[in-house]
């Protein structure tokens, strides 16, 4: 099992040991003085961590965050990490992910296309680590055309989704086409089924080419 | 002078007052750059800010007002595709009633155990879709009636979009009126701003402007609902009381839309106050029935 980043813990909570980070409660999660639970079935990052995939993550870089929806896991991330910038196109759970980014200021919300990346290229920096959990079709396209925010020893954190891809494939082959599409950008480091956690997606670390 | 000559493009704060929030606001929504780059150190190259903390303050004030507008517009726009959405739906079930009734009666003279409505079009299309047409006529016949199915099909997936979409547009209302009576009260007054700004008593008629114009001619009585009686708490209510049940509600759904519009904000007590508003107009009525507890419930 890999080593967790600074600032995310193993902490017990009613007894059962859950991962933790330190910061505002977003989604009614449980809390323990400043330590929030990070629940692995409703965060595809917290399912990698929680499977201990190397995420290569050590706590504190910087962060685009692709899918930031309503914050759940954007939220942890930006706990733990330095500047986190956080793209959803979707204007209602947005609205709850202003409500997460209020009291955080390293999480900058962004309401852009995460299938085009030069409307917010002027806002985002270069980053350590992109997280991508967008559950639209042409996820590897997403993950290819952000490269370009990537440094050279940055990592991919993505977490496909099978049935956004075509629900009436098998997901074994959907994920082969989605590697096979990232390996032009990206070097695969590893992979790993989300399974129990989330059913039909895969954990995919990468780093650029 | 940085960012200009950047082959990346400039970043959002390249030509800004630092202090000019709005325009940063804009420069955030509408701009754009080839490729990313180190905006920290050139924003505090540039003499924008003063150090990286400033600029992620600065960024962090920007991106939050930014995003809070950009979702403000969006979601208002949402009304509209409603709109269009729920007179599609009605359109689509008007016309495909229009022509089961034709199917009907075509049908009825060619087949013994021919039965009418959207149903026999759709058992119709299911039956004799796949056999070999007898003759020409049968041929278009049995087209008719699978057109019929599908315009029908195609209101159903209307009706499913709307119970959908209306919650995430005007929440209270939805709960209040139900997805698709909140839909065409937004569809009668052209929008959710419009809705808001309505008095009560229009809400209370709206749809019912024939009934409404002949009593203001002086030709009738003023009408006691409009749309709104599709709503159970005016339909089930006793006919003696439908005017005070009509009218309350129409009170309640006025403020669920004013919530909707200038806060957007899920507000259940209003549900409660409705509910007991409506309990107490019943109450009455069968207190004056049995005339026991009148004492009990008398407000």
């Amino acid at each position: 099992m890999s080593d967790l980043p600074d600032g995310v813990v193993r902490r017990e909570f009613d007894g059962i040991e859950r991962l933790a980070t330190k910061g505002e409660p977003v989604y009614g999660e449980p809390t323990d003085g400043e330590w929030r639970a990070w629940n692995p079935d409703r965060s595809k990052l917290g399912a990698m961590l929680e499977l201990g995939l190397d995420t290569g993550l050590v706590g504190g870089e910087t962060v685009l965050y692709l899918g930031a929806a309503a914050g759940t896991t954007a939220s942890h991330v930006a706990d733990f990490a330095g500047p986190t910038y956080g793209v959803e196109f979707a204007a209602r759970p947005a609205r709850d992910l202003l409500d997460a980014a209020e009291p955080r200021g390293n999480l900058f919300p962004l309401l852009k296309d995460a299938r085009k990346p030069e409307t917010y290229a002027h806002v985002v920096e270069p980053v350590d680590v992109i997280v991508q959990d967008v559950a639209t079709r042409g996820q590897a396209k997403v993950a290819t055309a952000n490269a370009t925010f990537l440094r050279e020893d940055g990592r991919l954190l993505m977490a496909v989704k099978a049935r956004s891809e075509d629900v009436t494939r098998d997901p074994g082959d959907v994920f082969e086409d989605v590697l096979e599409e990232l390996e032009s950008t990206y070097e695969i480091l590893e992979t790993r089924r989300l399974a129990p956690h989330h059913d039909d997606h895969l954990g995919i670390v990468a780093t650029p080419r | 002078m940085t960012g200009t000559s950047n082959p990346a493009g400039a970043g959002w704060f390249d030509g800004l007052d630092p202090g000019d929030v709005e325009a940063a606001v804009g420069a955030v929504t509408d701009g754009e750059a080839d490729e990313p780059d180190e905006w920290p150190r050139l924003a505090v190259e540039a003499g924008y800010v003063d150090s990286a903390d400033e600029y992620y303050d600065r960024l962090h004030e920007a991106t939050m007002e930014a995003a809070r507008r950009e979702i403000h517009e969006r979601e208002r726009a949402d009304d509209k595709q409603l709109i269009h959405a729920v007179r599609a739906m009605d359109d689509c079930e008007r016309t495909a009633n229009e022509l089961a009734e034709r199917v009907a009666e075509w049908a009825g003279t060619r087949y013994e155990d021919a039965g009418t409505g959207v149903d026999y079009a759709r058992d119709l299309a299911a039956e004799r879709g796949d056999t070999e047409a007898s003759d020409p006529g049968e041929a278009r016949l049995v087209a008719l009636a699978e057109r019929t199915a599908a315009l029908a099909d195609e209101a159903d997936e209307l009706r499913a979009y709307v119970e959908e979409t209306t919650p995430s547009v005007a929440p209270n209302l939805a709960a209040m009126a139900g997805p698709v009576l909140a839909a065409r009260l937004i569809s009668l007054t052209g929008g959710l701003d419009t809705l808001a700004r309505k008095p009560s008593s229009t809400v209370q008629v709206l749809g019912a402007e024939d009934a409404l114009f002949a009593h203001l001619r002086g030709a009738a009585p003023s009408p006691k609902h409009g749309i709104i009686f599709t709503h159970e708490y005016v339909r089930g209510t006793h006919p003696d009381q439908r005017g005070s049940a009509a009218r309350a509600l129409a009170g309640k759904l006025t403020i669920a839309a004013r919530v909707d519009h200038y806060s957007g904000e899920r507000k259940p007590e209003l549900d409660a106050e409705l509910d007991e508003r409506i309990a107490t107009i019943r109450g009455n009525a069968d207190g004056a029935d049995d005339g026991s507890d009148r004492g009990g419930d008398g407000s």
